[in-house]
């Protein structure tokens, strides 16, 4: 076994390679190709990607569905409205110096609470625990501002080597973000890759698959789900932070719990038993959402719609379903 | 002293109707093991229907004592709703994981959310009309709606029904039974199809009755149900998923919870109730008087 698992494993980092260099090469060319709205979009796209991607440890490889991510999410949005109000400085690295402990620290209590669950209560207990931080987001209005949200001016970015002002810095400044987020988007699909073929991820795939069986391989389940939640939190909670300085303002939508919903849905478009997946979905879903708010005023029910189409039709979404196809034809050539 | 009876009053009114609401999803649990995250959109729907029947009541000119009787009605359309989604939308997914039924309902609760907007419009519908109906009653100095009674009693008169039909009649047996052991009960001739459907058709009516009797005191709104939803989970969580017993007694607890708090820290109130929730969650995962 030992001496099979090294080739397998180079073999699909080399595949991986092999698909994302053309992929990261659109990517880089994109802002010379389309205008400044397009390329919020797609800054947008690749910041929901990275919330899907962090959510999808938990449920696609530690096999716990929550409902609650938009707490995360939302605490780092808040976490960067804080320091702008209270510390000052307007630099990118400020905010994610700071944003991303206080993300890592609150996943790690709220997981801490519950992990000790899991199936629906889990989701339920995700919930609720968002819910709290919704409601003192809404309520303790001389802090958050309430409904009305807090305002994030625009960063300065690399140590404030970029910043951005006058006439076209609107301009300016979404295409140097749109590399600066590509960047941490980059550093996070890896990141998360090394974490899943990990002897880490393989330990929670094997909890995911069969918790008895782990158990009596002495694994100690409730602290690799602690673990895995951390890590997902904090992932969104980068999305999250990522996410405000281009929006301008955060809401306590971003907190409600119809926001983490809107997260699950992201990963199962994409097909959460793939490691892709999230990523596709995550794109795909933001151009959804814009094109279906853009078009008709009831997107909700459009988004609805396609939700249940999905879930009937294509349980294993956009990537799992590409893929299957692909098996089915190699083998059809294989036979012929 | 005035002030604490219609504050009790105040709360057990509310506990009525987050009763009925949580009454409902509980039913639907206990029975089918789904968790409907579109229950509270259905809720809202019940309060639609009735509001705009008792407007078009009123715009024909029927007499008002008969407006009454579109509260049952209101209540039966949303069951009627239920019992067509759970053949068409539900039934494919009760041998599938967990996550894909709460994800349906979940794309239920947007599509059921816009629809009200399509059809009732983002203006608010109300039915105040039938609380002026009925007399105002004096409370030591205070002034009280008699329909608030009305609706303490509705949700009394529920619990009561809800109660006997579930342990008391065959049908309640047949219930019981495939909540036990869905494949037993089917081994043994139940039709269990037929009991997912009726119990997913009264868990609706129950939730159907309880936007009815609220949208006489507070009008429809968008987004009424998705707030009550959230409330609802608080009551199941409290009192144990899938009991009858566990939603009465969640459900008077929270509001109490919720009317003390709206008095002594209206900040917090919604936080206070989700903390409990997740208190109770951890100490006794199952609630107070959940089995599952």
């Amino acid at each position: 076994m030992t001496t099979d698992a090294p080739p397998l494993r180079n073999r699909s980092l080399l595949k991986l390679v092999a698909a994302a260099v053309p992929v990261l090469l659109v990517l880089i060319m994109v802002p010379s190709l389309v205008g400044t709205y397009q390329l919020q979009l797609v800054i947008y796209g690749l910041i929901a990607a990275i919330a899907a991607l962090g959510f999808n440890l938990l449920l696609g490889y530690t096999g716990l569905l929550s409902f609650g991510h938009s707490a995360y999410f939302g605490v780092g949005a808040y976490s960067v409205a804080f320091v702008v109000e209270h510390l000052g400085p307007h630099s990118m690295e400020f905010y994610l110096l700071i944003g991303i402990p206080i993300v890592a620290i609150t996943s790690a209590l709220f997981g801490y609470i519950c992990v000790r669950h899991t199936r629906i209560f889990f989701g339920i207990l995700t919930l609720a625990i968002s819910q709290v931080i919704y409601s003192l987001a809404l309520k303790l209005y001389w802090m958050t501002g309430g409904s009305d949200g807090l305002r994030v001016p625009r960063p300065a970015l690399l140590l404030g080597l970029l910043s951005f002002s006058g006439p076209q810095g609107f301009q300016h400044f979404v295409r140097s973000y749109y590399y600066y987020v590509l960047g941490i988007f980059v550093i996070c699909v890896i990141l998360m890759w090394v974490i899943v073929h990990s002897p880490f991820g393989k330990a929670l795939q094997g909890i995911r698959d069969n918790e008895v069986r782990a158990r009596f391989l002495g694994l100690q389940i409730r602290r690799f789900r602690w673990i895995s939640f951390l890590v997902s939190g904090t992932f969104t909670g980068v999305a999250g932070i990522l996410w405000v300085p281009l929006n301008g303002l955060t809401t306590p939508d971003v907190l409600y719990w119809t926001f983490s919903g809107e997260i699950v849905f992201t990963a199962l478009l994409g097909g959460f038993r793939n490691f892709t997946g999230p990523i596709v979905g995550g794109i795909v879903f933001t151009y959804l959402k814009t094109y279906a708010v853009a078009s008709t005023e009831y997107w909700q029910l459009l988004l609805g719609v396609v939700l249940v189409t999905l879930v009937l039709v294509l349980p294993t979404g956009i990537v799992g379903a590409i893929s299957r196809a692909g098996q089915r034809l190699s083998r059809r050539k294989a036979a012929t | 002293m005035a002030i604490l009876t219609i504050q009790i009053l105040n709360s057990l009114l509310y506990a009525s109707v987050l009763f009925l609401i949580a009454a409902g999803l509980s039913l639907i649990f206990g029975v089918m093991r789904i968790v409907n995250l579109a229950h509270g959109s259905l809720y809202a729907v019940g309060a639609y229907v009735t509001a705009w029947l008792v407007g078009r009541g009123i715009a024909l000119g029927v007499p008002l004592g008969w407006l009454f009787l579109m509260l049952p009605v209101g209540a039966l359309s949303v069951a009627l709703i239920g019992i067509v989604i759970e053949p068409l939308l539900l039934r494919p997914f009760y041998r599938r994981a967990e996550e894909y039924q709460l994800l349906v309902t979940f794309g239920l609760l947007q599509i059921l959310e816009d629809l009200m907007r399509l059809v009732w419009g983002g203006t608010p519908l109300s039915a105040d009309t039938l609380m002026d109906v009925l007399p105002i009653l004096r409370v030591g100095g205070l002034f009280y709606p008699a329909y608030n009674l009305l609706v303490i009693g509705v949700g009394i008169v529920a619990a009561v029904i809800l109660w006997a039909a579930i342990y008391h009649t065959k049908f309640g047996v047949m219930l019981r039974a495939t909540s036990q052991d869905r494949r037993m009960a089917s081994a043994l001739g139940l039709n269990v199809g037929l009991v997912y459907v009726m119990a997913f058709g009264i868990g609706c009516f129950m939730a159907g009755l309880g936007g009815a009797i609220v949208v006489p005191t507070q009008a429809a709104v968008l987004g009424m149900g998705i707030d009550a939803l959230v409330i609802a989970f608080v009551v199941v969580v409290i009192g144990g998923l899938g009991s009858l017993k566990g939603a009465l007694v969640g459900a008077v607890v929270v509001s109490f919870v919720r009317t003390a708090g709206i008095q002594f820290f209206p900040e917090l109130e919604l936080a206070v109730l989700y903390l409990i929730a997740a208190l109770v969650l951890l100490v006794r995962p199952t609630g107070l008087f959940g089995t599952a």
